[in-house]
């Protein structure tokens, strides 16, 4: 029996320069890192990915790993803890992948509350085939398959979870990890369904550092057990009108044992 | 009489269905080897419900649309039926709902009201009115009552005694000294062959013809200890199988055409990623919805080809009850030691039909067993090794990382675009099939019934095996049936058709999927008899059809 110890493969990394999935890696990487330290077997930890650039992430981590289709990593990652629940299972999933593609998933392993945690690497674009519009695209996006524009708004997919009876929802931001680490540890450890929403910048596609800086603020003084104040916060941005943007663990509903 | 039918018809949600199998039940008790028929239309209430319970001595497999019996739950069912009846056959009918100038009439309606039942145990009354008329002592009635119902026995009891006592001995149905075997749907016997292959969990999402192997399982799983998850759609059910298989347990999906289709993406990945899954695909009358509850064998270039890309997959189209539960059962035991998707391709004439079961002409299921990690060295879930079986490893294995992909993968399991690796990846994949096959030497995968050196024969494959021995029997001609189609074993399948002048092709479509099938392996078929109206052929109809080639 030989593993490597280190939690990186030796797959070469093809993410654009400045992508904001490296912040995601990093961060995961070091909250692995930290609950392996703590005593919990790696052995037991499986990953799972969609299809799109976020899904590169099941060949960088050396460990255990389901690299799936395009909109089905929620399935999969309920039958892999279904079947042995045992393992901790993170999913890494695009937005056109998991609020699009495989939405009815989402929804479904919410309402059953199994205890996985799904990471939405939410670029609101179609970065692998080179900029189309995603569910989460802003109202008149001009993406290549819309020259003009779309004429629908973008779905707010933490209010879709609440309305799914999602039991923890937060939302991070692919500048500053920080806050990343803090909500992936706590994600990691609810037992639960848990999503996290990350607005993971695409530097080629769809540039958004500049937007995203100048109104994101983390929740401070927040129950998230308060289901009234996560829903203020959930309707505070809709992903479409230029209001303050909160971060951090939404909500989180308590586990009475 | 040593082969007669019983038909009882009703209108749907009448209970035609249940009273259908206690009928074949008692006559199981007599001896008699059975195949029931289900005839019913796709709606929840009204619309007109039958089933034909056919007893014969020998083992039977088809039904006749020749009764000897009708047991009239309303008015339709004398109309319908009035053409189907036998010279001497006995009818009986609930008078408050039914007119006629035939066969006896019993106040059903009134003997429910007086003793406090409900309307669906009008069925009991005529099933007990039945036993009397044909001779089957009231004992055997009480006995399969006990055996088979759950909710208000002894009412249902009283009621069926009532019904017994109402008519006079019209025939007596001869007891035959042979051993009794148990009444069970195809269905019952495909759940029962998954369990003995080892399956844990069964995925499916609610589609006729094959909902009953989900019922049936979801009612014994906790005494199997079985998982069973009804999930929010075929792409659901079809990738979970794919989560429990990586998780190394043993999982079968359930569905028909429609659902199939869905499941396309995901038994593509299974080829590539070399997760084992058995898929049930019963089949129906297509395209799209087409005839939801009627039979078809319209899917077996479908399940041949289903999923883009190429991969190894077995694909096998058993005939009855016995072979569909040994079937089952092997199917997961090759699938897993070869890591492929394996397809068991049944219809609704197998699935929802119900026979009496041998399990002992099953025959005994040995292995194969899965090729497990040594847990020595370095692990990679796709060694590319001589055979093309890379050893299986499970997360939470000790020392072993565990990847598997979609996209095309290096040994370890990581993405791989390079042009070298993906011939070899591809190669090793497909290799597995010539393996596959030769261990498929050493099972009887075409079989040979009726005058097995006559020079004309009968080609048939899945459900029409039935009805087809029973022709080959009486015209004296070879009947030959295929069961394994992926891959294909040509060298028994010319050993089985050595001799032969003529083939007629016999199917339940309107292709002729499996004369083409041979065709395109270099054996032509000299006639095609093509039924493809959702209704199974009788042994009467396909006799005829057969004289006039």
């Amino acid at each position: 029996m030989t593993v490597s110890n280190s939690l990186t493969t030796n797959a070469k990394n093809t993410w654009c320069l400045g992508c904001g999935n490296f912040a995601i890696l990093n961060a995961i990487k070091a909250v692995l890192g930290v609950i392996i330290e703590e005593g919990f077997p790696r052995e037991k930890i499986v990953i799972v990915s969609g299809i799109g650039c976020h899904a590169k992430i099941a060949d960088y981590l050396n460990v255990n790993s389901f690299y799936s289709l395009h909109g089905r990593v929620v399935p999969v990652c309920e039958a892999i803890k279904l079947a042995n629940p045992e393992l901790k299972v993170i999913g890494f999933a695009g937005d056109g992948d998991t609020y699009g593609e495989g939405l009815e998933h989402l929804i479904f392993a919410a309402k059953r509350n199994i205890d996985i945690n799904i990471v939405i690497h939410n670029n609101r674009v179609y970065g692998l085939t080179t900029g189309q519009y995603t569910p989460t695209s802003p109202l008149g996006f001009k993406g290549r398959s819309t020259p003009k524009g779309t004429t629908e708004s973008p779905i707010n997919p933490l209010e879709l979870m609440m309305a799914s009876h999602a039991n923890f929802i937060a939302r991070g931001y692919t500048h500053g990890i920080e806050l990343l680490k803090k909500i992936f540890k706590e994600a990691i450890a609810y037992e639960g369904f848990s999503l996290v929403d990350i607005l993971q910048v695409c530097v080629t596609f769809f540039n958004m550092y500049d937007y995203y800086n100048k109104r994101v603020y983390e929740l401070k003084d927040h129950d998230p057990e308060d289901y009234a104040q996560a829903m203020e916060k959930i309707k505070e941005w809709d992903y479409n009108i230029d209001s303050k943007i909160p971060l951090g663990i939404v909500y989180k509903k308590k586990i009475i044992k | 009489m040593k082969d007669f039918s019983i038909l009882i018809a009703g209108k749907a949600g009448d209970g035609v269905d249940k009273s259908s199998l206690i009928i074949g039940e008692i006559l199981a008790q007599l001896g008699y080897r059975i195949y029931i028929y289900r005839d019913y239309p796709s709606v929840i209430r009204g619309g007109h419900t039958f089933s034909i319970i056919r007893c014969a001595k020998n083992k039977i497999a088809a039904h006749e649309n020749i009764v000897d019996v009708l047991l009239a739950l309303n008015q339709d069912s004398i109309d319908l039926h009035k053409s189907r009846l036998s010279a001497k056959a006995i009818i009986i009918y609930d008078s408050g709902a039914v007119k006629s100038d035939l066969g006896f009439g019993i106040p059903i309606g009134e003997i429910i009201k007086e003793v406090k039942a409900i309307d669906l145990m009008r069925n009991s009354c005529i099933i007990g009115a039945m036993c009397k008329s044909i001779g089957v002592e009231k004992g055997i009635l009480e006995k399969i009552f006990r055996e088979n119902i759950t909710r208000e026995l002894d009412l249902n009891l009283k009621v069926a005694f009532l019904g017994f006592d109402r008519l006079e001995e019209v025939i007596k149905i001869e007891k035959l000294d042979q051993r009794i075997l148990p009444v069970v749907t195809g269905n019952e016997a495909i759940g029962k062959g998954f369990i003995k292959g080892g399956m844990k969990t069964y995925i499916a999402y609610p589609m006729t013809p094959v909902s009953g192997v989900l019922h049936y399982l979801a009612a014994v799983s906790e005494e199997f200890s079985l998982n069973i998850i009804h999930p929010e759609n075929e792409i659901a059910v079809m990738l979970m199988a794919m989560g429990f298989s990586y998780a190394g347990t043993r999982v079968a999906v359930g569905s028909s055409g429609g659902g199939f289709c869905l499941m396309t993406e995901g038994l593509s990945f299974s080829g590539m990623a070399e997760l084992p899954v058995v898929v049930l695909l019963g089949q129906r009358p297509g395209p799209s919805t087409g005839l939801p509850t009627y039979t078809g064998q319209t899917e077996l270039n479908f399940a041949l080809s289903a999923g883009q890309g190429e991969f190894t997959r077995f694909v096998v189209a058993p005939g009855d009850a016995e072979e569909v539960y040994y079937w089952s059962a092997l199917s997961m035991n090759l699938a897993w030691k070869y890591q492929i998707p394996a397809i068991i391709l049944c219809d609704k004439t197998l699935n929802e039909g119900a026979y009496s079961f041998d399990i002992g002409l099953a025959g005994e299921i040995n292995g194969p067993e899965p090729l497990l990690w040594s847990k020595s060295g370095e692990y990679k879930r796709y060694e590319n090794v001589k055979n093309g079986i890379s050893p299986l490893a499970f997360p939470s294995e000790k020392g072993a990382v565990v990847k598997v992909n979609s996209y095309e993968h290096d040994e370890a399991g990581i993405t791989t675009e390079d042009k070298d690796l993906t011939t070899a990846m591809q190669d090793k994949r497909l290799r597995k099939a010539k393996y596959l096959l030769e261990e498929l030497e050493q099972y009887e995968t075409v079989k040979v019934y009726a005058k097995k050196d006559a020079s004309t024969a009968i080609l048939c494959w899945g459900s029409n095996k039935g009805v087809c021995v029973e022709v080959g029997d009486k015209l004296g001609l070879r009947v030959v049936q295929p069961t394994v189609f992926s891959p294909f074993l040509l060298k028994q399948f010319k050993e089985a058709i050595k001799g032969v002048k003529k083939i007629i092709c016999v199917e339940n479509n309107a292709a002729g999927q499996l004369a083409d099938f041979v065709k395109f392996h270099g054996i032509d078929v000299d006639d095609r008899v093509l039924k493809y109206d959702g209704r199974p052929f009788t042994p009467a109809e396909l006799e005829q059809k057969i004289k006039a080639r």
